[in-house]
């Protein structure tokens, strides 16, 4: 297989040369220096690689850079283009929903999508919906109230 | 840091030290470790002529938030907004030295004297406008940055007005009282917080350098095994790769004498190059797996194994610390001189193992410490890094070397894993009569019953590891923590009194303890609590790190599956700090918590870890946490405690506890049920 030449990544068309069996984990952090997406386990368990591929999540640590060419990849460097703040972004902050912050960008990213297929969701929602992102910390109640949250104000995006 | 270094870094102004208190710098533990301080002082705090105010710690934040406690300590006491203080931490070259983060030592020794360094520069700056104005010290107030008295009002830097002034800080410094605190106890929110939301943090392993290679370590397949033979010539042989092979004088811990890596200058190239090596090995012997390693704990304790009549078993696993950032590093050579920007909870531990790898001085080594993505106790040795500078040695260039989630979760160490034998008897008013207790390899901490028992035996039985064990939250307390909590609901029941009633009475010589053990019940409603089929109700209390705590849950069993519904756990220690933090922590040790209490375990056999990975090793999601309720016992009386650590040893034995008031099934063996709990009873000791 060719390698892949362009990515669509956060509205911005980049050029790259990646061989398509990279993970585009490693191509965002590696080649794009998009490093706030991160690697928690390689094998889709933690989820602390999530970005958004045509808006639905992926985890990018098992998703190839081949998959997803042409495709719109969002990260979390793109959740706030111009410095104001996604409604999700802005809830985390006001409810401390972060110790170490490492699994945060992969939080928003799945949270981002959640409130788009489901702009008010019920807790056990939002545990069926978040269930696969690991937060070792464990400040997993204050996530749900963050996301209670910014679905009270717009999270949808 | 040299004190002319400390001004040409950072400019004129007034600057802060510490001088020669050996008890200040060494936090944590370990001490200076033979590190010699540098000739002059350690700077401590410096107010620019910007009035920007930079203060310096050896500390460093993987999460527990103390960048914003030390942040409120400043602006307590110096009357300044938050959001003018910068924080430097955990840099070897310019914050003073310090003995690691650990043992929840942050807040009681670090914070008292960040304090004490910005009321000594608070007092300068009185001095200071005081002669500047010719007033009477008394009349000027300082608040917001800025001094003011009458007609006159000035900012920090127009006081300084270009001079250097350097002040040690004097014993009897004035700290304002708790009672006062106006920015210390309250919510500061995380100081780092829009970096991390909007990916802008750089962790350890976000470093980049220019042209810096990516670099892999081939490790052996069992832990022990030798290698035989070496042949790197297809892995040469890819375009761009560097391999090393470098054989130590004296092995590493755990790794054997060999160290061979690969660089190359992307990833993908360097696990290629890692696969194309050729490596046999040379297999140790049988060494104990996770099932018979308790037997083997006790066949090995140095003290002999205990012979006390009546003693009941438990066990404890070993666990891993999964944070979830792996270990990571970079290093970069320039000169013979290395700089490393790598995730530990000790730069200066880290620094003084590659000043020993390398034999090199101090100077040359220079070790960077981003917050970094958790440690929970599991980052306070050096290997990614002395990883890396030997890669980056070996190639001539900057060398990134992070850990896969698969060697964090077999090459780092492990929390220890226990035996523990108690034997104890309750007299019928339900006083203790008699209290044994023994711990085997998980160590002392929290050994001694907070209980009041006259003639106690406790011992800690050092004896044989088979994997590298080393510090972990709470370290041994959790295992000592479940195995009394647990055996003293054995008493209460022995004799038929409540186990709330039974604690209070037996901690009659403890306050401290008695007041969380009293809020929590209260909070929990344990009075009044409702038995239905197969619901249960557990507490338990504890004391570790100059914390207390007290926990009570609440589960079902149905069908041999544990779910835990509800926490309360009251938490005192001492002052509170940062309310909402607190919280954060007290939740986030009963998550982690659970996940030893309930299914975590490391398994192994043959040297080998088959738990190496998430898919293998559960760890806490959403769907295991209950509801959880924290009650903060704040002690304005009383100096601030660390608390990172000792609310996760609760949530154990409370579940134990509750498990069995449900079933009337006593687990005696962490975790509890990994599969439920028909086959973890059956599997106890």
């Amino acid at each position: 297989m060719a390698n892949i030449r362009e990515l669509d990544v956060n509205g911005t068309r980049r050029r790259i040369d990646a061989d398509a069996s990279r993970t585009l984990l490693s191509v965002l952090r590696e080649d794009l220096d998009l490093t706030g997406t991160k690697y928690g386990c390689g094998e889709g368990q933690c989820a602390a690689c999530t970005v958004l591929i045509d808006g639905q999540p992926a985890r990018s640590c098992i998703t190839t850079v081949g998959a997803v060419a042409g495709k719109r990849i969002l990260t979390i460097e793109g959740l706030a283009p111009e410095g104001k703040l996604h409604p999700v972004q802005e809830a985390f902050l006001q409810a401390d929903a972060m110790q170490c912050g490492y699994c945060t960008a992969g939080m928003i990213l799945g949270a981002v999508a959640l409130l788009r297929s489901n702009p008010n969701p019920s807790d056990a929602e939002i545990v069926g919906g978040m269930n696969g992102h690991i937060c070792r910390c464990g400040t997993y109640p204050r996530i749900i109230r963050a996301i209670h949250a910014a679905a009270g104000k717009g999270g949808r995006a | 840091m040299r004190r002319r270094d400390f001004f040409a870094a950072l400019g004129g102004g007034i600057a802060v030290l510490l001088v020669d208190d050996a008890s200040a710098q060494q936090g944590g533990r370990g001490g200076r470790g033979g590190q010699q301080m540098p000739q002059d002082v350690g700077a401590w705090l410096h107010i620019g002529e910007d009035g920007v105010v930079t203060a310096c710690t050896g500390k460093v934040d993987v999460g527990q938030n103390s960048r914003t406690s030390l942040t409120a300590a400043v602006a307590e006491e110096l009357r300044v907004p938050v959001a003018s203080v910068r924080f430097i931490m955990g840099d070897t070259a310019l914050t003073p030295f310090d003995g690691g983060t650990a043992g929840s030592g942050t807040t009681p020794n670090m914070w008292p004297q960040i304090r004490r360094a910005a009321a000594t520069a608070r007092e300068m700056l009185l001095d200071l406008a005081a002669q500047k104005w010719s007033v009477d010290r008394a009349s000027i107030s300082i608040a917001n940055g800025k001094a003011a008295s009458g007609s006159h009002t000035a900012g920090f830097g127009e006081l300084t007005q270009g001079q250097k002034f350097v002040k040690t800080i004097p014993a009897n410094v004035p700290l304002t009282p708790a009672t006062e605190w106006k920015v210390a106890g309250t919510s500061v929110p995380k100081v780092a917080g829009r970096e991390i939301v909007t990916g802008a943090h750089k962790y350890p392993s976000d470093t980049k350098r220019p042209g810096m290679w990516y670099g892999k370590i081939l490790y052996p397949p069992q832990f022990g095994a030798k290698l035989a033979s070496l042949d790197q010539s297809a892995a040469e042989a890819i375009p761009g790769v560097k391999v090393v092979h470098e054989v130590l004088a004296s092995p590493r811990a755990g790794f054997g004498s060999d160290v061979v890596g690969v660089a190359a200058p992307d990833s993908a190239t360097a696990s290629r190059a890692l696969a194309a090596l050729r490596a046999e090995w040379t297999p140790t012997a049988a060494q104990p797996s996770s099932s018979d390693v308790y037997a083997y704990f006790k066949q090995n304790a140095e003290s002999g194994p205990a012979s006390g009549a009546g003693l009941v078993t438990y066990t404890v696993a070993y666990l891993a610390h999964v944070p979830l950032e792996p270990r990571a590093a970079v290093a970069e050579w320039n000169e013979g001189k290395l700089t490393v920007w790598t995730g530990t909870q000790s730069p200066f531990g880290v620094r003084r193992e590659l000043m020993a790898h390398f034999q090199l001085p101090e100077e040359s080594v220079h070790v960077i410490m981003p917050d970094t993505g958790s440690g929970y106790g599991g980052k306070h040795q050096g290997d990614a890094a002395i990883e890396a500078a030997i890669l980056a040695k070996a190639a001539g260039r900057p060398v990134q070397r992070n850990w896969t989630r698969e060697e964090e979760m077999t090459w780092a160490y492990f929390r220890p894993g226990a035996l523990i034998e108690v034997a104890g008897k309750a007299n019928p008013d339900g006083a203790i009569a008699e209290w044994e207790f023994h711990n085997y390899n998980a160590g002392a901490s929290a050994l001694r019953t907070p209980y009041h028992v006259p003639n106690a035996r406790e011992q800690f039985h050092q004896t044989k590891s088979p994997l590298r064990q080393g510090s972990y939250r709470c370290l041994a307390a959790t295992a000592n923590n479940f195995a009394r909590e647990c055996h003293m609901d054995d008493l209460a029941h022995s004799i038929g009194m409540d186990p709330l009633a039974f604690r209070l009475k037996n901690a009659s010589n403890d306050d401290r303890l008695r007041a969380v053990i009293e809020a929590a019940a209260e909070r929990f409603g344990w009075a009044n609590r409702k038995k239905t089929p197969n619901h249960g109700f557990g507490i338990a209390a504890g004391f570790e790190k100059g914390g207390h705590v007290a926990t009570c849950a609440e589960v079902s069993v149905i069908n041999g599956a544990v779910k835990v519904l509800r926490v309360v756990e009251a938490f005192e220690c001492g002052a509170v700090v940062n309310p909402e933090h607190l919280r954060n922590q007290v939740d986030g040790a009963i998550s982690m918590g659970l996940g030893g209490a309930l299914f975590e375990r490391v398994e192994f056999a043959s040297g080998k870890i088959s738990t190496n990975r998430l898919s293998r090793y559960r760890v806490p999601r959403f769907a295991d946490m209950p509801v959880i309720e924290s009650v903060l016992v704040d002690r304005k009386d009383l100096p601030s405690a660390g608390a990172g650590e000792c609310p996760i040893i609760g949530i154990a034995p409370a579940v134990g506890n509750a498990i069995f008031d449900a079933t009337g099934q006593r687990i005696r063996s962490l975790p509890m049920a990994p599969q439920g709990i028909g086959r973890a009873a059956a599997g106890t000791a």
